[in-house]
């Protein structure tokens, strides 16, 4: 028997009901929440962003990369630096004054945000031309060796960073829909990069790479060029973040940052797109969510004073849990599409594919 | 800079040194038996420490006999952790027992933070490591003398625990070749035991000796030692007990050295290591002492 629910049931148009609730999702979201509300689904973006750039690297050529915090803090001090008024950085450079050169450069937010996102990826390609001759936990220190200098440096960098005291006061550009038009389409890149040739060659190396290059893929360069797009999207997730905080310093680009990200790529499933993106909002919601661990608490039976630091100790329980019983985290190397919710039954079937 | 100047920072550069080499063994000896970087060994470092604190401030046993508990608690946590959070996984891809490591680190860093409060703590150090020494105008912590001698006691037990006994013999042979070591009927999982409570022991001697020398215990104070003596471990030639010891000892040299000569770098102390690291990765992969060998298909 025959569900009215079946005829309308193509793909296509249940990807066009998706994006029109969604948007509609979004205006209601613009209006409704409260600013808490909204600095939460906002940094839901921005943690789609940079865990997606992750994945692409970890899940998908299979690169162990540690080094992730590094980028970002490229990205966030370029677009600070690129967007802010000289007036602002006046008064940011208290104690050495900036390089005469930066002083006078402010641009406009969009063509900030990709100037970032190249001199991450330019630096991604300096670090990845020799560190990706290294391979697996080599490959991951000496990533995370990398993001630990770019760390020093700019603390030391007093004229171009304001060295650990960072930057201030910057322009709150990151807003609703920035970061989520970003982060749809660094999805859409994300998705058709991994349908292209490209991402079959990427899919391969991760899977053997000896057996790519016999294939006659450039291991090499394929991996550089997945290093250099991952840099990309990292440092645009970095200049995001630093103008929906505001408030940047060398320090919070510590490597703990890259483990946060990675915490959303292995609990969404090192190597899928959708898990990354629902692990994303689940883990940002969550982690505010828990707040209330921190505080004091009355389980009628135990009751205890504010502790800090409990809801971390959740997570990193939660966390081991995964990679202990569930190693492939939320979704494996699945996709959730139509045809996966067919499967389990939550839509009525397909017609065959033509 | 003058003779005394120089010999002040070369005492100091050899305390540091062994420390990072007592650190660095228990990485390379991880490594060596389960190719696992124990992203988790700075943590064992820091939870050392602070038994030893807390044993030795609740007075309720002498000092060294409190040292000498909190590294044997150490130890069992260290052989705890391999069982929790490394042993369910030996068989699935090094990815996730990496990412493991890494997780359980995280997990402990957060505990500690609960447990023992984020805010510095003060060790009350032992009068007998914290005198002033005075030799030819050159004033030396009394401390700075144990560790290295400290060091070369535990790496000779070492040394012959690993080449003159049968758990050295099974532990070579583990990581020789797991399946083949099993099939000589070498008990694999306490071999890997051993081989992580060996570690332990070293990290909590290293803890309590770094925080001698560095009096204030802070949950996330293992982080950095923790890295910079794996890099020790690499720069070595991760594997070797021999490699590792001379890892430690110069990276120790070039950080307290390079700032000693040039002050100006001071504030990229940190940042050497790294440096040091990459280079020897790119011109000699399986650094100084390590062996070569050949990629299996």
């Amino acid at each position: 028997m025959k569900s009215p629910l079946a005829k309308i049931a193509d793909r296509r148009v249940l990807d066009a009901s998706l994006v029109a609730v969604l948007l509609a999702g979004f205006f209601v979201a613009d209006s409704f929440l409260d600013p808490f509300a909204m600095q939460i689904f906002k940094l839901c973006a921005i943690n789609i962003i940079l865990a997606l750039s992750l994945n692409l690297l970890n899940g998908f050529t299979g690169l162990f990369s540690l080094g992730h915090a590094g980028f970002m803090s490229i990205g966030a001090f370029s677009c600070a630096l690129l967007t802010m008024t000289a007036a602002q950085k006046q008064m940011n450079f208290f104690l050495k004054p900036i390089e005469p050169w930066l002083m006078n450069v402010t641009i406009p937010f969009l063509p900030a945000l990709i100037i970032s996102g190249l001199i991450a990826a330019f630096a991604g390609f300096l670090i990845g031309a020799p560190a990706l001759r290294l391979r697996d936990d080599y490959l991951a220190i000496a990533t995370l060796g990398f993001s630990e200098i770019i760390r020093v440096v700019f603390t030391n960098l007093q004229t171009v960073t304001n060295g650990s005291l960072g930057l201030k006061g910057l322009p709150r550009f990151t807003t609703m829909w920035w970061a989520w038009g970003v982060a749809a389409a660094v999805t859409v890149l994300m998705v058709s990069l991994v349908r292209s040739s490209y991402g079959r060659a990427f899919k391969a190396i991760r899977d053997n790479e000896i057996a790519a290059e016999a294939m006659g893929i450039n291991v090499f360069r394929m991996k550089l060029l997945s290093f250099v797009i991952s840099a990309f999207i990292a440092g645009i997730g970095g200049a995001l973040l630093a103008h929906h905080l505001t408030t940047i310093d060398p320090k919070q680009f510590q490597f703990l940052k890259t483990f946060d990200v990675l915490l959303i790529v292995v609990l969404g499933g090192i190597g899928s797109i959708s898990g990354s993106i629902i692990a994303a909002i689940v883990v940002t919601i969550m982690m505010e969510a828990l707040r209330f661990l921190d505080g004091p608490l009355n389980l009628i039976f135990i009751q205890t004073e504010g502790t800090p630091g409990i809801r971390m100790v959740v997570f990193s329980v939660l966390l081991m849990a995964v990679i202990l019983f569930r190693q492939q985290g939320l979704m494996g190397q699945k996709e959730l599409s139509w045809d996966l919710l067919s499967k389990a039954g939550l839509l009525p079937r397909f017609k065959a594919k033509e | 800079m003058d003779l005394r100047t120089f010999f002040q920072h070369l005492a100091n550069a050899l305390s540091v040194g062994s420390l990072y080499a007592l650190i660095a063994i228990g990485y390379s000896m991880v490594y060596g038996i389960l190719r696992l970087i124990n992203f988790a060994h700075g943590d064992v470092f820091m939870l050392g420490a602070y038994i030893a604190f807390y044993l030795v401030s609740s007075a309720l046993m002498p000092w060294w006999v409190a040292l000498l508990v909190a590294i044997g608690l150490t130890c069992l946590f260290g052989i705890g952790l391999e069982r929790v959070a490394y042993r369910p996984l030996r068989n699935s891809p090094r990815i996730s027992i990496m990412i493991s490591a890494i997780g359980a680190s995280f997990l402990i860093e957060n505990l500690a933070v609960v447990l023992f409060d984020a805010r510095p703590k003060a060790f009350a150090v032992p009068d007998i490591f914290s005198t002033v020494v005075k030799i030819r105008g050159v004033s030396i912590v009394s401390v700075s003398f144990f560790i290295p001698l400290i060091t070369f006691v535990l790496l000779a037990i070492l040394l012959f625990i690993v080449h003159k006994t049968k758990i050295g013999m099974a532990m070579r042979a583990v990581s020789t070749d797991q399946d083949a070591a099993r099939l000589m009927a070498i008990d694999v999982d306490k071999t890997v035991s051993f081989t992580f409570g060996i570690g332990s022991i070293l990290a909590a001697v290293g803890g309590i000796m770094w925080s001698f020398k560095y009096p204030q215990l802070l949950p996330l104070m293992g982080i950095m030692p923790g890295l910079k003596c794996f890099i020790a471990a690499v720069i070595g030639g991760i594997g070797s007990i021999g490699g590792a010891v001379l890892g430690g000892f110069l990276l120790g040299l070039i950080e307290i050295m390079t700032i000693a000569f040039l002050p100006d770098l001071t504030g990229y102390r940190d940042a050497f290591a790294f440096i040091l690291l990459i280079v020897v990765l790119l011109v000699k992969p399986t650094g100084l002492l390590g062996k070569n060998q050949g990629e299996k298909v």
